[in-house]
């Protein structure tokens, strides 16, 4: 114990929002980011960088729409490879955009004002990429619809309610539209913002239509507050839903490895660990380039490299548990698969994601690293590696060597396999670069309330 | 400023967000109920002040969420029992327990379209013309100014009357809305 007495009392945390700002600086400064006819080099540069490989998607599946699936490397024993690891991971890292969003404004942390837009944002374009995946795996996208959704089709045929694989398109897909209803609702205030300062003639009335006329009336704002409030208390379980059906792909198969009941909490902390280390990605550049630094504090990046160590020591108990249930269980093959797991064929896999996603993060119980945005960018880069090697491991670890060793087999990606995978991450960067480009990274409406004139005065004993 | 031309009220115009609570209780308390007050971001204290208590969305999602469920469920039961029955591993027809994915998310879909459109349906928007615009300094409403309007519909409404009143609430501005 630290012998000096500690006053409770004398403490106050960290601002959430820096400087001296009123609603004029706030407004000004998040809208100049948008209505000016200039942007940052580093802009045009990572855009044009991010197209080169949305046009390597293209192609890429273009020439898979051509030659079918068989240009990948997946193929029996390995028949889910990269194309369910990367769904996984795109979508596990739109989760922290909507626990930022939704569940951290049920908990009223207010220092999630100034980064739950851009989360959102994240959010929604990571289902983009990870909705993607399931489509173009079929080899056959126009006949998904028909795998995929029940409509009443000439064929009298319906999916298969009893498989989670069904459950997963409704989980994605109520995913993804209410992620986009909540992002449009808290940006419709802000868009009103932009319609009454823009100065370009078409800026206006793209703004004025997108605004829908809100007048920030507060009759207006009481039915406001009182859906986005529904909204968020219905997300909430939505996202937890939502990963842990995607668990269930797997779980709910009778595979060791996948077979285990574990997998849908573990499965839901890594998705918020993965999350947190992609919103750090993109928070510690764009506040840097934009000079954010008043809103997005030392406070804002301190609290999320927390949330990513409780949630990566979550991961990692899940590691300790899947080992320890291969020995309780007593059961030959899932003894086998964690032997094979860990000195097997793809044991180097395995062993970079317990340095990647158990140890390296450890260094963020250190609040001089956690402070550090260098370090805390790198440790956030190398957390996203470690949970795309977790799917790796989970997915081609488990298959690839199953009951009859007649069966087993090695699965090696293809050019194509990355090509695809590679293609995503440049869609995802193009689309969050035009997303910033185009609309309020931050809600300004929602940092107003942040300063202190925005209290008023009398009401508090309400 | 001839007094034949009609009007859509009058408009305060306020600097910060405790005078608009102040001048929204004044208002209610003079009697004056066609009344609405602007801010750019939400003041709890505003809506009390005007008794505004909407409670219609939250009655409309719990509607919507209910019908979710039983179109989310009711999708898995007539499909798997009644329009294509199919026997997987000799589970019944109505394995309801692996329906219940399906429900809680075509629930939650639902319910969250209710709430949008709810909330903006009975805000009357899109709403792509307003009056309170006409008002060159309304454009602030959005930024950092506060705004209080008496419309001319109000009972008690008198136009010389309700700008002396207004006059008196400690307003930067008081301008007359055109319709």
């Amino acid at each position: 114990m630290n012998s000096k007495p500690v006053s409770t009392e004398s403490y106050t945390p960290p601002r959430v929002l820096e400087g001296s700002h009123s609603y004029k600086t706030i407004t000004e400064k998040i809208s100049s980011i948008v209505l000016t006819k200039h942007q940052p080099v580093a802009w045009i540069v990572t855009t044009a960088i991010g197209f080169v490989f949305v046009n390597i998607l293209g192609v890429s599946v273009s020439y898979l729409l051509l030659k079918g699936i068989g240009i990948w490397g997946n193929n029996i024993p390995v028949g889910w490879a990269f194309d369910i690891i990367n769904f996984v991971w795109w979508i596990g890292i739109g989760h922290a955009g909507t626990l930022i969003s939704a569940i951290l404004l049920l908990l009223r942390q207010d220092w999630r004002t100034s980064i739950n837009r851009f989360a959102e944002a994240m959010t929604l374009f990571a289902v983009a990429c990870a909705a993607m995946f399931p489509l173009i795996h079929t080899g056959r996208p126009w006949l998904a619809a028909y795998w995929l959704f029940p409509y009443p089709n000439s064929m009298s045929l319906w999916p298969q309610f009893r498989s989670p694989l069904i459950w997963d398109v409704f989980a994605v897909s109520t995913y993804g539209s209410v992620s986009l209803l909540f992002w449009y609702v808290g940006l419709v205030p802000d868009l009103a913002t932009f319609r009454d300062r823009a100065k370009n003639r078409v800026a206006q009335y793209l703004y004025g239509a997108l605004a829908l006329g809100w007048r920030g009336s507060a009759r207006h704002w009481q039915r406001y507050e009182t859906a986005y409030l529904l909204l968020a208390g219905m997300s909430t379980p939505l996202v937890l839903s939502v990963h842990t059906i995607v668990s269930f792909d797997f779980s709910v198969g009778i595979l060791p490895g996948w077979h285990a009941t574990i997998f849908p909490p573990y499965f839901v902390a890594g998705a918020i660990y993965a999350g947190f280390a992609m919103v750090l990605t993109l928070a510690i550049p764009l506040r840097r380039l934009y000079g954010l630094q008043d809103f997005i504090t030392m406070r804002h990046l301190e609290n999320m490299a927390k949330v990513t160590l409780v949630t990566g020591l979550m991961v990692v108990y899940g590691y300790a548990m899947e080992a320890f249930f291969a020995w309780y269980s007593a059961n030959a093959f899932e003894t086998f698969m964690i032997v094979n797991r860990t000195t097997g064929p793809y044991a180097w896999a395995y062993w970079m994601l317990i340095v990647c996603n158990g140890l390296v993060p450890q260094v963020l119980w250190k609040k001089s690293i956690r402070t550090n945005t260098i370090w805390l960018f790198f440790v956030a880069l190398i957390v996203s590696v470690g949970m795309w090697l977790e799917r790796f491991v989970i997915i081609v670890t488990s298959l690839h060597r199953d009951f009859v060793p007649s069966s087993w087999g090695m699965y090696y990606p293809t050019i194509w396999d990355f090509s695809t995978f590679f293609g995503t991450i440049g869609l995802f960067v193009t689309l969050m670069f035009l997303f910033i480009r185009v609309l309020p990274m931050i809600s300004i409406f929602e940092m107003r309330t942040l300063v202190p004139e925005a209290k008023v005065k009398g009401a508090e004993g309400h | 400023m001839d007094g034949q031309k009609p009007i859509y009220g009058l408009m305060a115009e306020f600097d910060d967000a405790t005078a608009l609570v102040e001048a929204t209780k004044r208002t209610y308390d003079a009697g004056y109920r066609k009344v609405d007050a602007y801010s750019p971001f939400p003041i709890e204290p505003a809506w009390e002040a005007l008794h505004a208590d909407d409670r219609r969305v939250q009655l409309l999602v719990l509607c919507g969420g209910i019908i979710g469920a039983l179109a989310g469920f009711g999708l898995c039961y007539w499909t798997q029992v009644i329009a294509y029955p199919l026997n997987i591993g000799g589970r019944p027809f109505n394995s309801w327990p692996s329906f219940i994915p399906v429900t809680f998310e075509v629930t939650i879909l639902i319910a969250s379209f209710t709430a949008v459109i709810s909330m903006f349906a009975l805000n009357g928007l899109p709403m792509p013309y307003h009056p309170v615009f006409n008002v060159p300094a309304f454009a602030r409403a959005s930024e950092d100014r506060f705004f209080l309007a008496i419309e001319a519909t109000d009972p008690k409404f008198d136009r010389a009357r309700t700008l002396e009143f207004m006059n008196g609430l400690g307003a930067r501005a008081v301008n007359e809305v055109e319709p």
